[in-house]
């Protein structure tokens, strides 16, 4: 099954409405509790990071028996220093960005955690591309 | 301890969803930062937060929370309601600070995730 979402920068009001749409798809396929909670977890951050950083982007969810494939796409900033990016409480977060809750830069820790294969690549200037497969047995 | 005892211990008051006498929490997690909420594995915790908007509620969704308490007396927007009762999230707000409603939940028994 293939679910593809749009996702606009800066809208915070509807930031996390495509992770609850895959949540409710993983539930309604009886998926496991526990997987479900790590796919919706990095989804979610991966969701809230376009809409922080972004302009506007692509989330594209492909799920199997087998195993969940997200890929995230977004036009935006991109990321100058990934491994700066990787590091728990590092973050670029605007002041808007943490009065919403977020910008504790455990975003991408918090995704890198839950993934079982997790790829990131950044072109500054034109955007991130984030790849995230979780095993569902 | 049971909801509706910590509900009485925060004089707090549930604007959604629906208890049972004896539904009882045995850990909280108090956090204004949704990031951080969301590096907790477990599930059956209830979110002690004073982040009043829609994306603590969406938290609460991911997280699989059943009960989420604002402190700090903030009156939550609609949107946020709305969202709580679509999920069958049970939103409890508390005139308390976080500080407060922490440090009596604790010395009700009430353990730390961590």
């Amino acid at each position: 099954m293939d679910l593809t979402f749009q996702i606009q920068g800066g809208d915070f009001t509807s930031a996390g409405t495509a992770s609850s749409e895959v949540r409710r798809t993983l539930k309604e396929l009886g998926v496991d509790a526990s997987v479900i909670k790590r796919v919706v977890v990095a989804l979610y951050e991966a969701e809230v990071n376009i809409v922080a950083h972004a302009y506007k982007g692509e989330i594209m969810a492909q799920i199997s028996p087998e195993q969940v494939f997200l890929r995230l796409t977004d036009q935006g900033p991109g990321i100058p220093d990934i491994e700066k990016a990787m590091t728990p409480g590092y973050s670029t977060a605007s002041q808007e960005v943490r009065e919403m809750g977020f910008g504790a830069g455990m975003g991408l820790p918090n995704i890198c955690r839950n993934a079982d294969v997790f790829n990131i690549h950044s072109v500054p200037d034109k955007g991130t591309t984030v790849e995230i497969t979780i095993q569902i047995n | 301890m049971t909801i509706q005892e910590i509900v009485s211990l925060v004089q707090g008051k549930i604007l959604t969803g629906k208890i049972a006498p004896e539904e009882s929490i045995e850990y909280c997690f108090a956090s204004d930062l949704m990031s951080d909420v969301l590096t907790v594995c477990r599930s059956d915790f209830m979110l002690l937060t004073g982040l009043s908007n829609v994306q603590s509620i969406r938290t609460a969704e991911m997280s699989d929370l059943k009960y989420v308490l604002l402190v700090r007396g903030k009156t939550p927007p609609k949107e946020m309601v709305d969202l709580a009762e679509e999920n069958g999230i049970v939103l409890i707000i508390s005139p308390y600070s976080m500080f407060k409603a922490s440090g009596l939940l604790y010395g009700a028994g009430i353990k730390g995730v961590f």
